[in-house]
């Protein structure tokens, strides 16, 4: 069963993946990336990371996502044109080659790593409690250093886009 | 049982539920605000216009589902598609009451108890910000556009009041799961006064209800859809089921978000006094609306009256029979009682939606947004630092 | 039901790995700047996954939580990229990053 989800959400996430390097309009790129987070959101589950799935849906596909979409949407730029015409059998070519050299970092990932026990959904829980308990001992200084970082983003942010008066 | 027949048989009852209610909120809330602008509503249809939600289905069902020609297709035909199915997900998580024993089943009359539970729904409504992006964006319309990101941005604007006010009680029952925050809530002050969220989060609750009405885009913030400034904002091009889609998961949205108000601030489906004396409230009320029925059905003000009154009448007296009833059938009783309270306390918040709806004008777009980051966001912020402030304090 | 193997913890870093590549693949080939953004963004996502990967394989929260100062500044960059995105679009009017190509305006 945990096999069967990771197979049927990584096969998601690659799709997603390559559809938005493939697809010329932006709008069609974002959809496919929250796609993408939608399905890592459900890997964390399996992983046991709870809080860092339900910190994945909230903050990159709830807000970030929701920030590109604006712009895409306000912006209002077209499709892209493609800059050079590759022929057919370029793109077949392309492909394999592709699937090739996927397959050929897998097969050097698989054997990089030591024999290690593989994933059962439940038996690691990544709880909030201990997300929390680490956040706020051990991790402290990191934690408020983002807090300022994501303060000076604001003012940034406001600074750049507001009208000139 | 097996955990998937007894799951699918939730699911086909919780889902059987909604969407009764779902149609019948519609009549609900246009006979209540009928009533308090001072006229009937839907009378004709059906007995007091009951069979009017039906008569509506099936007005959507057979109109021509026309796709402009302008539209970009996938997009159109998503967006209602999302917005219905994240609207009707966050029911999943939502406990109706406690744990109950029928004959050998010994379950939560709850879909499913998530230990993110309370994250699951703000997720879930964060996510549901795209179902009226893309259908602003995809109709290909300027007012539809206009309508889909302002709507989109109010909803965005929103989230962040609503979440801070949501953590508020976390800091206190210390859990994200539905089901203990429920029973972090059982028990008495003095004997009498219930535990519940909304006596020492009294602000956090009124920070949440107004975060909700502004989520579900419901008056007084429901300018992206109004009728009246944005031909009818993004959902313009949209007819048939689709606009069926849109509306339905409006009202499972204001569903979800009452439902969370009540587990969070209200004590969810615990009564507001001890256990004994609470037990014949039910049987109190259903008995006085029966009685009142049939007082007025001696003599009715209209000639239809002189048969819905009495037939609502024994309606009533027999669900108070059923109330009582129950009190002696021992595995009734908490589902009856439990059901009750949940419901009532629903029934009552959804009420303020629809009152408020009747009543309030509605906010220009930047008065919105100035109330949200510059009126509601400092008060949620406010709200959740005494908490921490009194926990931190309160606790060894 | 289907029996209940255990998933290799390989497979989540190839996902990841091939997750990077094609996020590198559309930095390096899209030239629309939303594109390109978003292909940071998917690098970025890449790495989550590696990081709750090996947290899963020492059994400790702390993949966790760098995963989510990750999150945190994707967001702070997100913000202000896009504002950066929206003076260049104010200022010359094309998202093709090919077409901005002049120091001086």
């Amino acid at each position: 069963m945990t096999a069967l989800i990771f197979l049927i959400f990584a096969g998601i996430a690659v799709f997603c993946g390559v559809n938005l390097v493939v697809q010329t309009h932006p709008i069609a790129s974002a959809l496919s990336l929250i796609g993408v987070m939608g399905s890592l959101a459900v890997l964390y589950l399996q992983l046991g990371g709870e809080f860092i799935a339900a910190a994945q849906v909230i903050v990159y596909a709830g807000a970030i996502m929701v920030l590109f979409v604006f712009v895409i949407m306000l912006l209002n730029a077209g499709a892209e044109t493609p800059t050079f015409q590759v022929s057919r059998f370029v793109k077949y070519l392309g492909a394999i080659l592709l699937a090739f050299f996927l397959g050929l970092i897998s097969f050097i990932i698989q054997g990089a790593l030591p024999k290690s026990e593989g994933v059962l959904f439940g038996t690691f829980q990544g709880t909030a409690l201990d997300v929390g308990r680490k956040l706020f001992t051990t991790y402290l200084l990191p934690f408020e250093v983002t807090s300022v970082l994501i303060l000076i983003a604001i003012v940034g942010a406001i600074v750049l886009a507001r009208k000139e008066v | 049982m097996n955990f998937f027949i007894l799951s699918l048989i939730k699911v086909a009852l919780v889902a059987f539920v909604l969407l009764t209610t779902l149609a019948y909120l519609q009549w609900i809330e246009r006979k209540v605000i009928a009533h308090v602008q001072l006229r009937v509503g839907p009378y004709r249809v059906g007995p007091h216009g009951l069979l009017q939600p039906l008569a509506d289905v099936v007005k959507l069902i057979t109109k021509e589902g026309l796709i402009p020609s302008h539209v970009n297709k996938l997009f159109y035909l998503m967006a209602p598609f999302v917005a219905v199915t994240l609207a009707l997900i966050s029911i999943s998580v939502i406990p109706f009451g406690p744990e109950i024993k029928i004959g050998p089943v010994t379950t939560w009359m709850q879909l499913t108890d998530l230990r993110i539970g309370i994250l699951f729904v703000i997720a879930v409504s964060s996510i549901g910000v795209y179902g009226v992006a893309l259908g602003g964006w995809a109709s290909n319309n300027k007012y539809s556009l206009l309508g889909g990101l302002r709507s989109s941005a109010q909803m965005i604007s929103y989230e962040l009041p609503l979440a801070l006010a949501v953590a508020a009680p976390l800091l206190l029952a210390n859990t994200l799961s539905f089901r203990e925050m429920v029973n972090y809530q059982s028990g008495y002050w003095l004997g009498f006064i219930p535990r519940w969220n909304l006596f020492p989060e009294i602000l956090g609750f009124i920070v949440f209800m107004i975060a909700g009405f502004a989520e579900t885009n419901r008056v007084p913030f429901d300018l992206p859809e109004a009728e009246n400034e944005l031909v009818a904002g993004f959902h313009t091009e949209y007819s048939s089921m689709n606009f069926a889609a849109f509306f339905m998961a409006e009202y499972a949205n204001m569903v979800t978000v009452t439902a969370v108000a009540t587990l969070l601030f209200l004590g969810g489906w615990q009564p507001p006094f001890p256990a004994p004396y609470s037990d014949v409230i039910p049987i109190l009320v259903f008995a006085l609306g029966g009685l009142v029925a049939l007082y007025h059905g001696l003599n009715p003000a209209r000639r239809m009256d002189k048969f819905t009154l009495p037939a609502t009448a024994l309606v009533f007296l027999g669900i108070a029979a059923i109330f009582g009833l129950s009190l002696f059938v021992a595995p009734l009783k908490p589902i009856l009682m439990a059901l009750f309270w949940f419901c009532g306390k629903v029934l009552v918040l959804l009420f303020v939606f629809i009152w408020v709806r009747a009543t309030l004008p509605r906010f220009r777009y930047d008065q919105l947004m100035r109330f949200a980051w510059i009126g509601l966001f400092p008060l949620a912020m406010f709200n959740l630092l005494a908490t921490s402030l009194i926990v931190a304090l309160t606790t060894k | 039901m289907v029996p209940n193997a255990p998933v290799p913890l390989s497979w989540y870093l190839i996902l990841s790995a091939i997750l990077f590549a094609l996020g590198v693949a559309g930095f390096i080939f899209r030239r629309n700047i939303i594109t390109v953004f978003m292909s940071i963004e998917l690098m970025l996502n890449a790495v989550n996954l590696s990081f709750v990967t090996f947290s899963y394989q020492f059994k400790q929260v702390d993949g966790h939580i760098y995963s989510f100062f990750v999150m945190v500044v994707a967001a702070a960059e997100a913000a202000v990229g896009l504002a950066i995105i929206l003076t260049v679009f104010k200022n010359r009017a094309t998202l093709m990053i090919d077409e901005v190509n002049s120091m001086k305006y």
